[in-house]
C-alpha cells in the first residue's frame, strides 16, 4: 500500500487532499464533516479584520457542457463574513480535535504592516499548522486594495510575505492569482520574500453567462451582475500549466496544486507536474465531501500499480518532460489508425478531418458496414480524429519509426538555428 | 348442474360486455403509453446524440428527417428550430413521433445501438419538438410555413390519411389549391380510426389535421367516396391532377365456416369503434378473446382487448415468433400486457349457436418451405374473435381506374399510375404499410404532381 502521508513545507497531513479555502471550510461544522470523510487537511476560509465583510445574495454562476452540470463555476463571494474571534475559536477547537490533519488558515488583511502584525499572533495562538496568503481573490476585495490587487504586483507579494515571516513562526504559503501575464513573476517574488510554498491557482476573472431575457451578466443581484472568479473542471488545464511552469523554473519551491481537481487522476497529474499537495473546492461543492474516498483509494491503487511508494515519488515526475516547444522533435511522426471492428460508423472522424484537418479519412463503400479508413500519406498526426471518436480505443495514434531527431533550434528552416541536425 | 360444471360443458359464448373495468382505470389504460419527455429528460437524451455526420439514422427514416440537426437544436434549447427541421421533412412529424416502429427505423440504425444497445430515443425527442411546434402554432394562430403565391392549379386528393394530408400540405405550400375527399366522416385516416389509442391519445389526430390545413388552400370534404359519390373520370376532368391515397380499407376474410357468427369481427373495426369512443366505457369486449394474425393490427387489437378488461386474450399466429410481421418491441409490449401468444396454428372453424363459442385450430408446420395444416389441433374458448389477417384495397373494379396488381395500385418511380395525371401513394401502393412511409409517399407524389402540372414530368 502506497504511503499517502505528506510533509508539505513542514505541514504534515495523512494524505495530500486538502479542501481549498472556500465555503466548504468556512466553519467548524463543515471542517469536522470533511475530516470525518477523510480529507487530509483544510485551508480555512479566508479571515480578515473585523468588522466582517457583507456578502450578496445570489453568489454563483455556472456553465455545464453537453448535459453535464458545473463544468465551470464562478462566484462573487468575498472572504468569511463571520467575526474574527468566532473563526479563531473554532479553528482552535478543530485543530485540538484533529491533531493529525493539516489546518492552514487563509488570511487577507489590508496591505499595511500593522494589520498583519495584529492578526498573525492571533492565528498562531490557535495552534494552526500554517497560513496561506490570499493574494488571489479577483473581485470585491481587490477593489479595496487586497487579494488580486496585491497578487498582481510582485513587489507587494514580496513585501507582505516578508512581514508574515517576520511576525510569525508558521509556515507561509502564498496563494497566487492566475489573472496575470507571467505567473513566474509573483512566484519569484514570494520566494524572495521567504515564502515556504506557493499554492495556485485562485479563480480566474470571468463572466459565466448572460441572462438573455433580462440582459444581465450572471449571477444577477437585483438586476445587475459583476465579474466573478472562475473555477471547476474547465480551469484545470490553465492551472496545470502554471503549476508546471513554476516547478520547472523555481526548483525546490513546494507547490500546492489547485484548479479543477475532481478526482484522483487530476490530482496525480498535478503531483506529476510538481505539486506536493492538492486542494479541492468545486468538486466538493458539487458532490459533497464523500468524493475524497475515491480520491484516496484511486491514487493509492494507481501508485501501487506503478510502484510509487510515497507522494514524493510522484511529485515532479513529469516536470523534466515539460519542455519549450523549441525542444520538441520535428522529425517524429504519429499516424491515426482506425479499428474497423470497434467503429460504430458515426462519421465524426471523417468530417472533422475532411472539413478542418487534412482530408486523411475516407469512407470505404463496402456495402454492409460503413468503414472509415486513414490515408497514411495524408495524415499529419494531429490527433483530432482520436479526440472526436466517441468509441474509446477505436482510433489510436501509432508512432512511426523515425531515425532522426531534429528540433526547431536545429531546423534548416530556422534562420537562427544554433546547430546542425544530429544524425 | 353446478356453475363450474356449466362452464365446462357449455363453453359459454356470447359473453360480450362493455364497462368490464371502472372508467378511471380505463382512462389510465388508454392514456399516452409514452408521455412527453420533461425538459430535463429531453436535455439528457439529446446530449447522448453524437451529431453523426452522414448519419445512419437519417438514411433509415423514410422521410429523411435531419435527426442530428433537430436533436442538436433541442440540446441548444432551440425548440423552434428543432420543430421546423422535422416538419420541413415530415409535416406529420408529430404522428410519426408517436407511432413509428423506431426500432426498425431510425433508432435501429442509431450508432448508439451499435455501441451500447441503447439508441438515442429519437422518437421521444421528435415528439418534444413537434408538440412544441404545434402548441406554438395553435397559440399564435400562425402556421410555420407560408404558401407560395397561388398558381391557379387545382388538385383532388382521395383519402385524408397520412399520405393524402402530406401530399396536400406540400401542394398547398407550392401555391396549388387542394380538395381532399374522404369516405369517412372524419379526416386523418388510420391516425383517427386505426392507431392504438395509447399511442395517439386524446384528440391528437384531429389537432394534427387542423395544424396541417392551417397553411391554407386545403379543403377537406368528408363522406365522399370514390366509387360511391365520386368517379375518377369526373375528377380528372374537373381537376388538374388527382392523387389516390385511399389506403387499404377493405379487410381480408378467414374464409372458414362460422365467420358469420356473432362476436366474430374484423380487428380494424373493433379498434375503430374503440378509437371513436370518448371514455371507452361503451366499447364491448369478450370475456375470452381470440385474435388471429401476427402483425401490428393483431397486437393492437389484443392489447386493447386486454385493457378493456377481457379475461383471456390469445393471439394465434400460423407461423413462429420470428416470422411475425409485428416487431420484437411490439410483441414484448403484448406479452407484458398479458396477451397469450400461440404460434404454429391456423383457424379451421368457428363454432357456436348464433354467437361464437369456440374456435377450432389445426397445428401448422413447414414442409419444403410451404406452410401446411397438420392432423391434430386444439379448441379455444371464444366469446369474441378478432380477425387481423390483412387489409385490402377497397375500390370497385372499374374501367376508369388505374392498373392494379396484387391488390395494390401500380405506380412508377414518380408515383404516377397508369393513368396520366393520376398519382398514388401510401398503403394503396406497394411497399411497407407504415405511417411514415405514407407521409414520404405523399410528399413525393406532391413533388411529382407539381412537376407534372408545370409540364416538367415525363412519362
Ligand atoms: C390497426 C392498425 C394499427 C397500425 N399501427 C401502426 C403503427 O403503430 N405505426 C405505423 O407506422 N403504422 C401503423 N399502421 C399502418 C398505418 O396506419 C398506415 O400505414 C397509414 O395510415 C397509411 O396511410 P394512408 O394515408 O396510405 O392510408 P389510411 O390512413 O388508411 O387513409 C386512407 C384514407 O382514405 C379514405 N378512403 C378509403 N377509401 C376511399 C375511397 N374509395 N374514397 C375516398 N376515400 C377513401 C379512408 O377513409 C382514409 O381516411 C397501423 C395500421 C392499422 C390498421
Ligand atoms: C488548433 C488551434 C489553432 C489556433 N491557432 C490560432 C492562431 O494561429 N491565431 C489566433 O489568433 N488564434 C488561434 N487559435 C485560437 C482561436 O482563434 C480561438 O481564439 C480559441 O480557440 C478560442 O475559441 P473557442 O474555444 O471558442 O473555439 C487557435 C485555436 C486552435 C484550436
Ligand atoms: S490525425 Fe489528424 S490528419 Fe490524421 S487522420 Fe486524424 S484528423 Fe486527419
Ligand atoms: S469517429 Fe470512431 S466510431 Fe465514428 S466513424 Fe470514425 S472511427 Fe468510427
Ligand atoms: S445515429 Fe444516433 S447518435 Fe448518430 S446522429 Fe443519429 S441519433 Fe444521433
Amino acid at each position: 500500500m502506497a504511503d499517502l502521508r505528506i510533509d508539505f513545507a513542514g505541514i504534515k497531513a495523512p494524505n495530500p487532499f486538502w479542501l481549498a479555502s472556500a465555503p466548504p471550510t468556512d466553519k467548524a461544522y463543515n471542517v469536522e464533516r470533511a475530516f470525518k470523510a477523510g480529507w487530509g487537511g483544510v485551508v480555512w476560509k479566508t479571515l480578515g479584520e473585523d468588522p466582517p465583510v457583507v456578502n450578496v445574495s445570489s453568489r454563483y454562476g455556472a456553465i455545464g457542457y453537453n448535459g453535464q452540470r458545473l463544468m465551470g463555476m464562478n462566484n462573487i463571494e468575498l472572504i468569511t463574513d463571520r467575526p474574527l474571534h468566532l473563526n479563531l475559536d473554532e479553528i482552535r477547537t478543530v485543530k485540538r480535535n484533529w491533531p493529525d490533519r493539516a489546518v492552514v488558515v487563509s488570511l487577507m488583511v489590508p496591505c499595511e504592516e500593522e494589520s498583519w502584525k495584529r492578526i498573525l499572533p492571533l492565528v498562531e495562538a490557535t495552534g494552526a499548522d500554517g497560513i496561506e496568503l490570499n493574494f488571489g481573490c479577483p473581485h470585491g476585495m481587490s477593489e479595496r486594495g487586497m487579494g488580486a490587487a496585491v497578487g498582481q504586483v510582485p513587489d507587494y507579494v514580496q513585501m507582505v510575505t516578508r512581514w508574515c515571516k517576520h511576525y510569525s513562526r508558521m509556515p507561509v504559503i502564498v496563494k497566487l492569482t492566475p489573472n496575470i501575464t507571467d505567473i513566474l513573476k509573483p512566484a519569484e517574488a514570494a520566494r524572495r520574500g521567504g515564502a515556504d510554498a506557493v499554492s495556485l491557482i485562485n479563480t480566474i476573472t470571468s463572466i459565466t453567462g448572460v441572462d438573455l431575457d433580462n440582459m444581465v451578466p450572471e449571477p444577477a443581484v437585483d438586476g445587475l451582475g459583476t465579474h466573478g472568479g472562475y473555477c471547476g473542471p474547465a480551469v484545470k488545464p490553465i492551472a496545470l500549466r502554471m503549476v508546471g511552469e513554476i516547478a520547472r523554473s523555481l526548483k525546490g519551491l513546494p507547490i500546492s496544486g489547485i484548479g479543477g481537481i475532481s478526482g484522483w487522476r487530476d490530482a496525480a497529474e498535478f503531483l506529476a507536474l510538481g505539486a506536493g499537495s492538492v486542494q479541492v473546492c468545486t468538486a466538493a461543492m458539487h458532490y459533497g465531501f464523500r468524493i475524497v474516498e475515491d480520491m484516496i483509494s484511486g491514487l493509492s491503487n494507481w501508485m501501487d500499480e506503478k510502484g510509487y511508494a510515497c507522494i514524493d515519488d510522484v511529485t515532479g515526475r513529469a516536470v523534466k518532460n515539460f519542455v519549450h516547444w523549441n525542444d520538441l522533435n520535428l522529425a517524429w511522426k504519429t499516424i491515426a489508425s482506425i479499428d474497423p471492428t470497434a467503429c460504430i460508423g458515426c462519421g465524426l472522424c471523417h468530417i472533422a478531418c475532411e472539413d478542418t484537418a487534412h482530408q486523411a479519412i475516407k469512407l470505404q463503400e463496402t456495402g454492409e458496414k460503413r468503414i472509415y479508413e486513414v490515408i497514411d500519406d495524408e495524415c499529419v498526426g494531429c490527433n483530432l480524429c482520436s479526440h472526436v471518436c466517441p468509441v474509446s480505443g477505436c482510433i489510436t495514434m501509432v508512432p512511426q519509426a523515425t531515425a532522426t531527431h531534429l528540433t526547431w533550434k536545429q531546423h534548416p528552416n530556422n534562420p537562427m538555428r544554433v546547430a546542425e541536425p544530429a544524425q | 348442474m353446478s356453475a363450474t360444471g356449466d362452464s365446462v360443458y357449455n363453453l359459454g359464448g356470447g359473453d360480450i360486455a362493455a364497462s368490464r373495468v371502472p372508467v378511471a382505470r380505463l382512462a389510465e389504460c388508454f392514456a399516452d403509453a409514452h408521455p412527453l419527455l420533461s425538459r430535463d429528460e429531453a436535455a439528457i437524451e439529446a446530449a447522448r446524440c453524437y451529431f453523426c455526420y452522414d448519419a445512419p439514422c437519417i438514411a433509415a427514416c423514410p422521410t429523411s428527417i435531419d435527426i442530428p440537426g433537430f436533436i442538436r437544436a433541442i440540446a441548444t434549447d432551440n425548440l423552434a428550430g428543432a420543430g421546423r427541421k422535422i416538419l420541413e421533412a415530415n409535416i406529420l412529424g408529430g404522428a410519426c413521433a408517436r407511432v413509428c416502429p423506431t426500432e426498425i427505423l431510425c433508432e435501429g440504425a442509431c450508432v448508439r445501438t451499435a455501441q451500447q444497445h441503447k439508441p438515442v430515443e429519437i422518437g421521444a425527442l421528435q415528439r418534444v419538438a413537434t408538440d412544441a411546434a404545434m402548441a406554438r402554432a395553435a397559440a399564435s394562430g400562425q402556421h410555420p410555413f407560408t404558401r407560395a403565391p397561388s398558381t391557379g392549379k387545382r388538385v383532388a386528393i382521395l383519402g385524408a390519411g397520412p399520405a393524402g394530408l402530406a401530399c396536400a400540405h406540400e401542394l398547398a405550400k407550392q401555391g396549388h389549391a387542394v380538395a381532399i375527399f374522404d369516405a369517412k366522416p372524419k379526416p386523418g385516416g388510420l391516425n383517427e380510426y386505426g392507431i392504438a389509442a395509447y399511442k395517439m391519445a386524446d384528440d391528437f389526430a384531429a389537432r394534427e389535421v387542423a395544424f396541417i390545413i392551417s397553411i391554407g388552400g386545403i379543403k377537406i370534404i368528408p363522406n365522399q367516396a370514390l366509387g360511391r359519390e365520386l368517379d375518377l373520370g369526373t375528377l380528372r376532368r374537373d381537376y388538374d391532377a388527382v392523387c389516390l391515397a385511399i389506403g387499404q380499407s377493405g379487410v381480408k376474410a378467414l374464409a372458414i365456416p362460422g365467420e358469420e357468427l356473432q362476436g366474430v369481427m374484423d380487428a380494424v373495426r373493433f379498434i375503430e369503434n374503440l378509437r371513436q369512443s370518448s371514455d371507452k366505457s361503451d366499447v364491448p369486449v369478450g370475456r375470452h378473446v381470440v385474435v388471429i394474425g401476427g402483425g401490428n393490427t393483431a397486437i393492437d387489437a389484443a392489447v386493447q382487448a386486454k385493457r378493456l378488461g377481457a379475461e383471456q386474450v390469445s393471439l394465434v399466429y400460423r407461423r413462429g415468433r420470428e416470422d411475425m410481421p409485428a416487431t420484437a418491441v411490439e410483441q414484448d409490449w403484448a406479452l407484458v400486457n398479458g396477451v397469450d401468444f400461440r404460434h404454429w396454428a391456423a383457424p379451421v372453424a368457428l363454432e357456436g349457436q348464433g354467437a361464437v363459442q369456440r374456435i377450432r385450430f389445426a397445428r401448422t408446420k413447414l414442409e419444403d418451405g410451404r406452410l401446411v395444416l397438420g392432423e391434430d389441433g386444439y379448441i379455444l374458448r371464444a366469446d369474441m374473435v378478432l380477425k387481423a389477417v390483412g387489409q385490402s384495397l377497397e375500390i370497385s373494379e372499374d374501367e376508369a381506374l388505374p392498373a392494379i396488381r396484387a391488390g395494390r395500385i401500380v405506380v412508377n418511380e414518380d408515383l404516377q399510375t397508369s393513368l396520366p395525371g393520376v398519382f398514388a401513394g401510401g398503403d394503396c401502393i406497394p411497399g411497407q404499410d407504415l405511417t411514415v412511409q405514407a407521409v414520404a409517399d405523399g410528399k413525393r407524389a406532391a413533388q411529382s404532381i407539381n412537376a407534372y402540372m408545370k409540364g416538367e414530368l415525363n412519362g
